[in-house]
């Protein structure tokens, strides 16, 4: 999987593109950069790793020009420069590729790539042909066409992320800077768009910042690694001389079990129980079509598959947010097929939803009343018809305290968390008390290594004391880790079921793309698809 | 496009009055205020020039002397500032409540038209009783006549999705027709000229203080007690704060909004009928066919102006009472005409809802956006919880 080529050292005389120099950043009450220095020379894929809230951000926005620096300075090609705001950032040279895109989704590829530059033919129009004749080569060159006219919105999130790119080339970008550019992107589209930073760095020589949290890319696609934590720089090192234990110890200043052990468990007594379900998602489409699976008590059952075959919609069904159209489910032998989701947390069932702002959180309510907002209703939260305060205040200490919420007091809004934070309060009133069911979908998606370490011990622990765990999630590796045994969802039903611990992670991904153990026997949907583990399929798109 | 609805849903999300330090939470209502007065004074010169064809430079002070001196600087003054203010804060606390629930309720006109009308008839029946009876009576009729009327967009919204702003306004209409058509018909004093009901007699609400501070003023203050008390202190105001601030997580919390949704809208329409048997039972104790109030919509910027604070409510309504106390004698004194008061309170009701926006849209994250904007904004762009 690792494709870097060693002879591809950095032109390591060549004077860098850019250099950081004692860069100092205080906001009140913290220090988000603390003399950080870095050095990204022309052509070199420059990885920053850090978790949530290091700094990375920061130095960026810096180099970007939306924030100034309380000391420090920055040098391109050798000269100090001021950056005072994007404008003057990307007129010399620097371009950045946000988490979020910057993106109009109406207008046109060529709309967007052209939005604050437009080139004109004479004083009133635009010179589109030109422009589009651009656009096609630089596409051409890199190995993805684009049409010049398609709307942004109708396009792909990978391929949005390609006109992002695009635009930073058209302007001629000389330093690019990638924010977590992979977080949204499935497996394969990560993989093309690694060919594309590759061959910009190789053939323009463009130098590349590439910001994430996950290692195993970060070893894949960096030259050079630094590693930030707290605002300071604790190490740069090379993907040669280093592995993802020491970077993930690095990162979080302990040593981190990248791989909980999960230990033996001993199942109980069958705790849920899924009889052919069928279920429609929200376009009236079948979206499950017969799930069968039970889960034991004390167990963990993962769900593996590609992102949109009946996942959260199985889930749904199972908590009480989806009515099913078919089919049972059976909670501790009681029929919960068509029960509230009031009355599935009345049955001792927690659920971590994917979307945490969605639906897991009011962001403007304290983290003391969202840690009561699935059971604010009963005792010793309310009395009556009245809310106990005092009780709800004392429940938001005693979660900060045990699930290390890093927060300044529970009186806080939770909007002002981190994300780490947001999910372990999540998980600290999800896991509360006996529960004799977890639903965990998408539990650790986002998160820094040192949280999703956090939240996988306590739901091992969980399982341990006899709780059923339900756990869904995109990264397979969550799956095969956690999971004591695997059920392969492909287009609404459970294709198949594998032992977690001797589960081949190549035959899981097989199963997830084609529905299938090999090639020619299909066991749902239609015709076998080449083997390719990772393409994301969805049926009715 | 995305990015946009995210940032209304955070901004909604955010805003919950606890979460902000008072004093940021007083910035905006401050600038509001003051603006407004700023630009009144320029319509108070084009008056002034249109009227007498000459600029005097001291007109503003002299018309906001007016103002002042006529809503608060006598005792008199004060009592018929309060008068002015009670139904004002019955339907700011209406529109708070919808506010907080994530409902736009335009419909106070409406329910306060059902609660003059329901008052009107009880304390005609009943003006022959003993007050202590005849008036408790009638004002709660007119209570349950304006929490009837909210409760019917409250269900349609539950079962339906029919939008709340469209339905309640419509209903202003149908109020307005209903009360014209008993005035006309049933509770018409036979043989008068013009079609009037009779007087509420004994149903009356008595004077406290002055010659017009009646009883409806304690009731404001304590329904400003009572409304904050349920949204902070009881499991039904938690439920309708989250519902507001993320319907889907309410969803999620397993909290139901087909109840907590025509709840909300009947306990608001019980706060605007209040106002309109407030005003029935306390000044003007009969009514003809066509009794016109700008209450209804004056109560959008006062909880606009109170940010959906309850006890915030009080001192808004108090501004926009004593401008309409003082709106008279400002007109006979500095011959401003009284129609500026509607200018300053368009000013306020512009700087509250757009602001905020327009700092967000120049990247400037104000801390102090009012719950409201969100909704009034996503209201108008006919969007509400399709955004979520």
């Amino acid at each position: 999987m690792v494709s870097t080529e060693p002879d591809r050292a950095p032109g390591a005389t060549r004077a860098p593109a850019l250099e950081m120099r004692g860069i100092t950043k205080r906001y009140p009450g913290v220090v988000a950069n603390d003399d950080i220095s870095l050095q990204v020379r022309p052509g070199e894929i420059h990885a920053l790793l850090g978790e949530n809230g290091a700094g990375k951000t920061t130095l960026m926005n810096i180099l970007y020009g939306l924030a100034r620096p309380d000391e420090g300075e920055i040098l391109i090609d050798g000269s100090p420069v001021r950056i005072s705001g994007p404008t003057d950032a990307i007129a010399r040279g620097i371009s950045m590729v946000h988490q979020h895109f910057m993106l109009v989704p109406v207008m046109t590829v060529a709309e967007n790539i052209l939005l604050g530059e437009e080139p004109m033919a004479n004083a009133v129009f635009l010179d589109r042909r030109a422009a589009h004749e651009r656009i096609r080569e630089l596409g051409r060159r890199f190995g993805f066409e684009l049409d010049p006219d398609a709307t942004v919105g109708a396009l792909s999130v990978g391929w949005q992320q390609r006109v992002e790119i695009l635009k930073a080339l058209y302007r001629n970008a000389r330093v690019l800077v990638l924010d977590e550019p992979t977080a949204v992107l499935t497996p394969q589209e990560t993989r093309e768009i690694f060919t594309v930073l590759r061959q910009l760095s190789r053939e323009l020589g463009t130098a590349i910042i590439f910001i994430s949290h996950k290692l195993y890319e970060v070893l894949e696609i960096a030259d050079r690694i630094t590693v930030i934590r707290r605002g300071s720089v604790v190490a740069e090192r090379l993907p040669s001389e280093t592995d993802e234990d020491d970077l993930a110890a690095l990162m979080v200043g302990r040593d981190v079990q990248l791989v909980v052990d999960r230990g033996t468990s001993s199942p109980g007594e069958p705790c849920l129980e899924v009889r052919g379900l069928h279920a429609t998602n929200d376009r009236g489409r079948e979206a499950l079509r017969g799930v069968d699976f039970e889960i034991r008590a004390g167990e963990i059952l993962g769900v593996a598959g590609v992102a949109g075959n009946g996942q959260e919609e199985l889930v749904e069904a199972i908590v009480g947010l989806r009515q099913p159209t078919g089919g049972s489910v059976t909670l501790d032998g009681r029929d919960v097929t068509r029960a509230s989701t009031r009355e599935m947390t009345n049955l001792g069932v927690g659920y971590v939803p994917a979307d945490r702002h969605r639906f897991g959180l009011v962001l403007g309510f304290n983290v003391a009343d969202n840690l009561v907002l699935t059971d604010y209703y009963r005792a010793p939260y309310s009395r009556g018809i009245l809310r106990n305060d005092a009780a709800i205040e004392g429940r938001g200490r005693e979660a900060i305290d045990e699930y290390d919420i890093r927060t300044p007091s529970a009186r806080v809004t939770a909007g002002t968390l981190s994300g780490g934070n947001q999910q372990k309060l999540i998980v600290a009133r999800e896991f509360a008390g006996d529960r004799r069911l977890l639903v965990l979908d998408q539990p650790t998606r986002g998160l820094d290594v040192g949280s999703i370490e956090f939240i996988h011990r306590r739901a091992i622990a969980k399982r341990d004391a006899g709780t059923a765990i339900l756990l869904v999630s995109a990264e397979l590796d969550e799956v095969l880790e956690m999971s004591d045994r695997i059920a392969v969802m492909y287009r609404g039903q459970i294709v198949a079921i594998v032992d977690g611990r001797t589960a081949d992670r190549n035959e899981v991904g097989i199963l997830m793309a084609t529905g299938a153990r090999q090639e020619g026997s299909v066991v749902g949907g239609k015709e076998g698809e080449a083997p390719d583990p990772t393409t994301p399929r969805r049926d009715d798109e | 496009m995305s990015n946009f609805f995210s940032f209304l849903r955070r901004t909604r999300a955010s805003s919950d009055p606890d979460g902000t330090p008072w004093q940021t939470a007083l910035i905006l209502p401050v600038a509001a205020i003051v603006m407004a007065v700023l630009i009144g004074s320029f319509f108070v010169y084009i008056a002034a020039w249109i009227k007498n064809g000459t600029l005097v430079l001291e007109q503003p002070l002299k018309a906001y002397g007016a103002l002042v001196s006529g809503s608060l600087l006598s005792f008199d003054a004060v009592v018929g500032t309060l008068v002015f203010t009670a139904p004002l804060v019955f339907g700011g606390l209406a529109v708070a409540l919808g506010f907080k629930a994530g409902l736009f309720n335009i419909g106070v006109t409406g329910q306060l038209l059902m609660g003059v009308l329901a008052a009107v008839a009880v304390g005609v029946a009943l003006s022959d009783q003993p007050t202590i009876i005849a008036a408790p009576v009638a004002f709660l009729a007119g209570t349950l006549a304006g929490a009837a009327m909210g409760f019917i967009p409250g269900y349609l919204k539950a079962r339906t999705g029919a939008h709340e702003v469209v339905t309640t306004i419509m209903l202003n209409y149908v109020a307005g027709n209903i009360l014209a058509a008993f005035v006309a018909g049933p509770l018409r004093v036979p043989r008068a000229p013009a079609p009037v009901t009779f007087d509420v007699g004994n149903a009356a609400l008595p004077i406290l203080f002055g010659t017009t501070g009646h009883v409806g003023l304690i009731i404001a203050v304590l329904a400003a007690v009572a409304v904050g008390w349920l949204l902070q202190r009881t499991t039904l105001g938690f439920e309708i704060r989250t519902a507001g601030a993320n319907p889907d997580a309410a969803r999620y919390a397993g909290m139901r909004p087909r109840v907590i949704i025509p709840l909300t809208m009947a306990m608001s329409g019980a706060l605007a009928g209040m106002a309109g048997a407030g005003e029935l039972l306390g000044v003007i104790h009969k009514t003809q066919t066509s009794y016109t109030t700008s209450v209804g919509f004056d109560a959008i910027a006062v909880a606009l102006l109170a940010r959906s604070n309850p006890i915030a409510v009080l001192p808004a309504a108090l501004l926009f009472g004593a401008m309409r106390a003082g709106a008279g004698p400002m007109q006979v004194i500095a011959s401003t005409p009284r129609e500026l008061v509607d200018v300053l309170q368009g000013v306020i009701l512009l700087v509250l809802v757009a602001l905020p926006v327009l700092a967000r849209a120049l990247g400037r994250g104000g801390g102090a956006t009012p719950a409201e904007a969100p909704t009034v904004t996503a209201s108008y762009a006919g969007g509400g919880e399709s955004l979520s």
